[in-house]
C-alpha cells in the first residue's frame, strides 16, 4: 500500500540510500567488535583465525572478574534503591500536593541535564568534604569505595526512574483510585490493589533503564570508585590507555550482549503492558487474603 | 433533629463548595433525599451536578455547610468509610482484574470472606446478566456491559445511597432506553436510595421520583417530574424541562395577563398585578385551526412559516407579527394538516399553560 505522502523517484532512492548508510554508520563498528574478539591475531585489525582465547583469558583474569562483580553489584544495589526512592519521588509528585512541590520537581531532573563530568567532580568533592567531616568528628578514616560508586549511581538513577514512573502515573485514570476508595479500600490498599499494578510496568521499565545505565557508566564511576571498586567500564578503560588488546573486544563484547538483553527486556515488559493483559502477581494471596488480581490461572503462573 | 422523626438519606444544608477563590461550583444548597427515592440532579454542563454527588461521596469535601446520610454527619469523613457506593461515568473499572474481582473488590475490602465474596460477587453479575463473563477483562467488554458491571459492583455492597453520575451518557439511544428501564427495574429490587445525575431531562423525568433542577450552583427547582414539566418555578426550568413557548407580558389581575401584543389572554395566576411574566404554552397544548373556525377559549392569529413531519405529529412554526410559536400536532388519519402560508388561529385550553416570572 503507498499513500500519497510517500516519497518517489530520486528522493526515495535518496532516502533508501541515507538508511543504508546510517545502518552502516551505525553497526560496521560494531560488527568489527564482534569479529575481532574472535581473532587469533594480537594485533586488532589483523585477522588471525577463529579462535576463543579471548574469551577463555576474560574468564580466567582476575582483574576482569573482579571489575565485573564490583559492576554487577553496584548496579543491583543501586537499581534496587534507586527504584524505590524514584516510585516515591513520582507518586510525591503526581498525587500529592505540598509546599515546595514545584521547586523539587525542577531539581528532581537536574542530574539528568547537567553533564556527567560535572556530575562527577561534585561527587567526588561532595565525598571528600564529606569524609573529612565524619573523619574528625568520629575518629574513623572513610575513603572511596564501592559504596561510594553506589551512592553516585543512586543519585542519579532516582531521577530516571522517576521520570519513567511519573509518565505511568500521569497516563493512568486517577478515577481509578477514586473508585477504590470509594469500594472502601483505604489509602494504602487503593495503592496496593490498584495504583501499583498499574505502575507495574513503568516500575519495571525504569529498573532496566536504572540497571542499564549504571552499567554504562564509566564518567562518573571513573571519579568516585576507589582502590579495589574499580567497575568493569573503568577498567576497560584503563587498558585501553595501556593499547588495544583482543581481549577488550571480549570485554566489550560480553557488555554489549548484556545491554541488549537488558533493552530486549524492557522492551517487552512495555509490550506486555500494552496488551493490558500484565499479570498482577498474587503474592498477597498470603500475606492478606482481600484482593487477587489477575485471573486464576495467570496467577498460579506467576506465583512460582 | 426530633427522636421521631425519619433521617432522610441524604440531607444536605447550606452545602457549598469553591474552587480557589473565583470558582464556586456549588452554592450553599438545602436538599433532603428521602429512602428508597429515585433522585435526579439535573442541570447543563458545569452547573455543580458532579461536584454535589462527589461531595456526598467523599470524594471532594465542602467548603461550607452540612451534609448528613441517615442523619449522620459526613464532614471529612473519607469515602471508604461512608455507606455509599458510585457509578462513574466512564465506569472506572479496574482494568488489570476480571469482571469478579473487580464485582468483589467492595466486600473484599470489608474483609468479607473469600468465597462468600466471590459468591455474592458472582450473584451480582447474575442480577445483570451477565454471568457468563466474570472471568473476562473489562476491556473484553462492550460499553453497554461495562456499564451494568460498573452498577454490579456498586450494587453488591447493598450501599445505603447510590450514587450515578451520567451512567448512561457514553450509550448510543438504544442502549440508552433499554438502560433506563433495566435502572429503574433494579432500583424498585434493591429499595436503595438512588441519587442520579444527568443533563438529560427527558431521562430525568421518565426515570426519577423527584428532580432538582440545577443552574449556576444553586438549585432552581425540587419537584416531582409532573409537578416540573406542568408548574415549573421559573422560566428557565420553563425552558429545561421539555419544550415551551414564552410568550411575554404583563400581569393584570389573579385571571388575566396583558401579552407584549397587547392581546390579553386569561390565565389564572399568582403574581402581583404589573409583575413581567411569561406565559409558558406547550407545543403540544396548542391547537391550530382554519380561520373560519370559532375555537373556544382564547386564541391568536398567526400565519405558518414552516411545516415539519415527525412521523406522530406534525410541527408548526407559526409567526405572529410579535413572535413565533412551536406547535405540535398529532397526527390523525382522518384530519389533514395546514401548509407553509396557511393563516391560522391557535388556542389553548387555559388549564395548559402556566405563568412563571420573566
Ligand atoms: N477540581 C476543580 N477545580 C476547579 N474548578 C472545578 C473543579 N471541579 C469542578 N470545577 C468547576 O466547578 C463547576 C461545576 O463543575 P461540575 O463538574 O460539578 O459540573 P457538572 O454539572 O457535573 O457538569 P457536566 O454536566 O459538564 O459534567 C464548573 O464550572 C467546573 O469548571
Ligand atoms: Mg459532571
Amino acid at each position: 500500500m503507498s499513500s500519497t505522502t510517500d516519497p518517489r523517484g530520486f528522493s526515495k532512492a535518496f532516502l533508501t540510500a541515507n538508511a543504508w548508510l546510517v545502518y552502516l554508520f551505525f553497526y560496521a563498528p560494531i560488527i568489527l567488535l564482534v569479529v575481532y574478539s574472535f581473532s587469533g591475531d594480537k594485533l586488532v585489525g589483523r585477522w588471525g583465525g577463529f579462535t576463543l582465547d579471548w574469551y577463555r583469558a576474560f574468564a580466567k583474569d582476575d582483574n576482569v572478574q573482579g571489575a565485573l562483580w564490583v559492576s554487577v553489584q553496584v548496579a543491583i544495589v543501586s537499581t534496587l534503591v534507586s527504584v524505590v526512592l524514584g516510585t516515591l519521588a513520582a507518586l510525591a509528585l503526581e498525587r500529592f500536593k505540598f509546599r515546595g512541590q514545584k521547586v523539587f520537581d525542577a531539581l528532581l531532573y537536574l542530574p539528568i541535564i547537567i553533564p556527567d563530568v560535572t556530575m562527577a567532580v561534585m561527587l567526588l568533592m561532595f565525598f571528600s568534604q564529606f569524609f573529612n567531616v565524619i573523619d574528625s568528628v568520629l575518629g574513623l578514616t572513610l575513603s572511596k569505595d564501592i559504596s561510594t560508586v553506589i551512592i553516585s549511581h543512586i543519585a542519579f538513577n532516582i531521577s530516571f526512574v522517576s521520570i519513567v514512573v511519573r509518565a505511568r502515573l500521569e497516563g493512568m485514570d486517577q478515577r481509578l483510585e477514586e473508585a477504590a476508595s470509594d469500594l472502601y479500600a483505604s489509602r494504602w490498599k487503593a495503592f496496593r490493589f490498584v495504583t501499583f499494578p498499574q505502575i507495574i510496568p513503568g516500575i519495571a521499565g525504569g529498573a532496566l533503564l536504572a540497571l542499564t545505565l549504571s552499567l554504562d557508566d564509566v564518567v562518573i564511576a571513573q571519579f568516585v570508585s576507589g582502590p579495589g571498586s574499580t567497575t568493569l567500564p573503568v577498567y576497560v578503560f584503563g587498558l585501553i590507555r595501556k593499547g588495544v588488546s583482543p581481549l577488550i573486544n571480549a570485554v566489550s563484547v560480553v557488555m554489549l550482549v548484556a545491554s541488549v538483553l537488558l533493552v530486549m527486556l524492557s522492551l517487552l515488559a512495555q509490550r506486555n503492558s500494552e496488551d493490558k493483559d500484565q499479570k498482577v502477581n498474587d503474592e498477597n494471596e498470603d500475606d492478606d487474603q482481600e484482593v487477587s488480581s489477575g485471573s486464576s490461572s495467570l496467577s498460579e503462573m506467576s506465583i512460582n | 433533629m426530633a427522636e421521631e422523626e425519619i433521617a432522610a438519606a441524604v440531607e444536605l444544608q447550606g452545602l457549598t463548595k469553591r474552587f480557589g477563590a473565583d470558582v464556586t461550583a456549588v452554592d450553599s444548597i438545602d436538599l433532603r433525599i428521602e429512602d428508597g427515592e429515585f433522585f435526579a440532579l439535573l442541570g447543563p454542563s458545569g452547573c455543580g451536578k458532579t461536584t454535589t454527588l462527589r461531595m456526598i461521596a467523599g470524594l471532594e469535601f465542602p467548603t461550607e455547610g452540612s451534609l448528613r446520610i441517615y442523619g449522620e454527619e459526613m464532614g471529612t469523613l473519607s469515602p471508604n468509610k461512608r455507606p455509599v457506593n458510585t457509578v462513574f461515568q466512564n465506569y472506572a473499572l479496574f482494568p488489570h482484574m476480571t469482571v469478579l474481582d473487580n464485582v468483589a473488590f467492595g466486600l473484599r475490602m470489608q474483609k468479607v470472606d473469600k468465597a462468600e465474596a466471590n459468591k455474592r460477587a458472582q450473584e451480582a453479575i447474575e442480577m445483570v446478566r451477565l454471568g457468563q463473563m466474570a472471568k473476562r477483562k473489562p476491556n473484553q467488554l462492550s460499553g453497554g456491559q461495562q456499564q451494568r458491571i460498573a452498577l454490579a459492583r456498586a450494587l453488591v455492597n447493598r450501599p445505603k445511597v447510590l450514587l450515578l453520575d451520567e451512567p448512561l451518557g457514553a450509550l448510543d439511544l438504544k442502549l440508552r432506553q433499554e438502560m433506563q428501564i433495566e435502572l429503574k427495574s433494579l432500583q424498585r429490587e434493591v429499595g436503595i436510595t438512588f441519587v442520579f445525575v444527568t443533563h438529560d431531562q427527558e431521562e430525568a423525568l421518565t426515570l426519577s421520583d423527584r428532580i432538582a433542577v440545577m443552574h449556576d450552583g444553586k438549585f432552581l427547582q425540587v419537584a416531582s417530574p409532573e409537578n416540573m414539566y406542568e408548574r415549573p418555578a421559573n422560566r428557565f426550568v420553563a425552558d429545561f424541562i421539555g419544550q415551551t413557548n414564552l410568550l411575554e407580558g404583563t400581569v393584570e389581575d389573579a385571571e388575566t395577563v396583558c401579552l407584549a401584543n397587547g392581546a390579553r389572554v386569561s390565565v389564572a395566576n399568582d403574581k402581583a398585578e404589573g409583575a413581567k411574566v411569561a406565559v409558558s404554552l406547550r407545543p403540544e397544548r396548542i391547537n391550530v385551526h382554519a380561520l373560519d373556525d370559532k375555537p373556544d377559549g382564547p386564541s391568536l392569529e398567526g400565519v405558518v412559516s414552516s411545516v415539519t413531519y415527525l412521523g406522530t405529529a406534525h410541527s408548526y412554526r407559526i409567526a405572529m407579527d410579535w413572535m413565533e410559536i412551536e406547535v405540535r400536532e398529532e397526527n390523525r388519519p382522518s384530519r389533514g394538516h395546514f401548509n407553509a402560508g396557511d393563516s391560522v388561529l391557535i388556542s389553548w385550553h387555559s388549564d395548559g399553560v402556566w405563568v412563571v416570572d420573566n
